[in-house]
């Protein structure tokens, strides 16, 4: 349904040639550029920077800073929290990143024709993304209180012995998380992929069908490589998204308890702001962000297809 | 024929439960914003409700300072939601309409800072907001958003821009029009719909943001809504029912921008996605 907002398909021939107008820079468009430019430069660019040098020293945010080298690293690979806090990450990237695309393509596909009811259905799927994680996260510490809703359901259909203190046991913290955060993705998920599936000519389809096309070769063999692009687009929002992941995890255990549910993210964040190590800390957002950068590198990549296009 | 009725059951029965499923926890939170303490505590957060009180709303907007938080919140959100898209338009519209040096290369740098992950700047925005003598304000607050949300705005504004036909430009131009008049009378107009979308969305971006806010803010009155949520569940441990009413005041700006646009929101959502 964007399919023309983000890719003009038709971009408009640029004024090239001999007698190109417009050559000279008019203030007004140099200032329309650069505010922008200097307003993220002040709080993205020359901040990033700064991260950088300050993972190479070792500061508690009030005496100065001291260099320490590649010392943030080194001590990285022996910092059994961090191995705990990546392993889950990456855990997280997996069972978040994979069901909730899964989910979220499986919703779309079910919601996907127009017919009585859906619009409730996929609003119904639809309105967590617009809570706050934080009030997400609320939302669900009550469901599984000791006498919340899980254990109440549990109880009722008689597996009290399945009962748990979910977020309080090492075993299960993570996971617990992971669900609250699933139940808010696969939404945003299946809105990406339902712009995706309604740009599939249908024509393809029918065609299939007159070949005689099972329904899961329709779905390999068309829907999968027609949704390539949407494919990558989900990729990368669930490998950002998951680096970034935060709030959820704040909220309802702050990676505790013992780190079982520590993600990098909320590693970093206690580093930095409650043990005051804010070298360390920077050392750690460094790794998460070269984690991304490849991700970014990919998406910036297929970006400069499109505005080229 | 008699397989219809069959199939479309069918299918009202897995969506229709699925959907269930999914609003099953707004539902316990209405419910348990509305019973009270006794009641909670004597059944558990996961029982039908044996009151019914609106007490908890009260203690949550009042006592629990949701009220100032609220106010904190829309002093943030609304001057970054405007600003960030006044921003993101000029310089969408300068290097979408004009054949400038570098553009694409500007164009991308500016979406690669939206895309890093915020962590690697919260120490030293919180440094430089300690610099520039605005650590623990709103103001900084509001300085962060609009930085970093920045990007991402501009590029779709791009993408919107670049599409109007050219012929609508030079007409103009023709007709004597500077680049404001053209960006003022013409080019952002034809932007609405991008610009509705991208409204809702940084709204409740912006709005839902606990991040950003814990890491420049340190005093609890200036806190907004999200880490003032935070702290109501410090305040009010295992009271669930004023908790629940906290959450729900929380998300009733959002969902009402949600329900308000809700076909520029879930567009918006979907901006970027198809190529």
């Amino acid at each position: 349904m964007t399919a023309t907002l983000t890719a003009p398909a038709a971009a408009p021939p640029s004024p090239a040639g001999p007698r190109r107008k417009r050559r000279t820079l008019s203030p007004t468009l140099l200032a329309f550029v650069l505010v922008p430019l200097l307003v993220e430069t002040l709080w993205v660019f020359w901040p990033a920077l700064q991260g950088v040098y300050l993972s190479f020293t070792s500061w508690d945010g009030v005496s100065a800073a001291t260099l320490v080298g590649f010392g943030n690293y080194a001590e990285l690979f022996s910092d059994p929290t961090f191995g705990k806090a990546f392993l889950d990450t990456v855990l997280w990237l997996v069972l978040f990143g994979g069901l909730s695309a899964v989910g979220g393509l499986a919703m779309a596909m079910l919601l996907l024709k127009d017919r009585r009811g859906v619009g409730f259905y996929r609003a119904a799927l639809f309105t967590p993304v617009v809570f706050s994680l934080v009030a997400t996260a609320l939302i669900w510490q009550a469901i599984y209180q000791p006498n919340g809703l899980v254990n109440t359901v549990l109880g009722a259909i008689g597996l009290d012995s399945w009962q748990h203190s979910w977020l309080s046991d090492a075993n299960t913290a993570l996971y617990a998380v992971i669900v609250p955060a699933l139940w808010r993705q696969i939404g945003y998920i299946m809105v990406l992929y339902l712009a995706g599936l309604k740009g599939i000519d249908p024509t393809l389809y029918e065609a299939a069908t007159v070949d005689g096309a099972s329904k899961w070769q329709q779905f390999t063999k068309i829907t999968l490589p027609q949704l390539s692009s949407v494919n990558s687009v989900v990729l990368s929002v669930i490998i950002i998204d998951s680096l970034r992941s935060f709030d959820v995890v704040w909220a309802l255990t702050r990676g505790g308890p013992y780190h079982s549910s520590e993600l990098l993210s909320t590693y970093m964040y206690s580093t930095a702001f409650q043990s005051l190590r804010l070298g360390y800390a920077s050392a750690l957002a460094v790794v998460i962000f070269v984690l991304a950068f490849g991700v970014i590198l990919t998406y910036l990549v297929r970006a400069f297809r499109d505005a080229d296009a | 024929m008699s397989r219809r009725p069959l199939r479309t059951g069918g299918y009202h029965l897995v969506a229709g439960g699925i959907s269930l499923l999914w609003l099953l926890p707004i539902i316990l939170v209405v419910v348990t914003s509305i019973r009270s303490f006794d009641d909670v505590a004597a059944n558990g957060v996961g029982s039908l409700p044996h009151s019914f009180t609106l007490d908890n709303f009260g203690q949550a907007w009042v006592d629990g300072g949701e009220f100032q938080a609220m106010v904190n919140s829309l002093i943030v959100t609304i001057p970054a939601v405007i600003i960030t898209l006044a921003l993101g338009a000029i310089s969408a519209f300068a290097l979408s309409r004009y054949d400038l040096p570098f553009r694409r290369t500007v164009l991308l740098v500016m979406l690669a800072g939206n895309l890093l992950p915020p962590q690697i700047l919260l120490v030293p925005v919180s440094k430089m907001a300690e610099m520039l003598g605005i650590y623990d304000t709103l103001g900084a607050l509001i300085g962060v958003q609009i930085g970093f949300g920045l990007g991402f705005y501009t590029f779709v504004l791009y993408g919107f821009m670049r599409a109007i036909p050219n012929e609508i430009q030079q007409a103009a131009v023709i007709d004597g029009a500077t680049p404001l008049q053209l960006f003022w009378r013409i080019i952002l107009p034809l932007t609405r719909p991008a610009l509705a979308s991208l409204a809702a969305l940084a709204f409740t971006w912006v709005f839902n943001d606990l991040l950003w806010s814990i890491t420049v803010i340190r005093t609890d009155s200036k806190f907004p809504i999200t880490s003032a949520l935070l702290g109501l569940q410090g305040q009010y441990v295992s009271q669930w029912n004023v908790i629940a009413a906290g959450s729900v005041i929380a998300a009733i700006p959002t969902v009402a921008v949600f329900l308000r646009f809700q076909r520029h929101f879930v567009a918006g959502l979907a901006l970027g996605a198809v190529k």
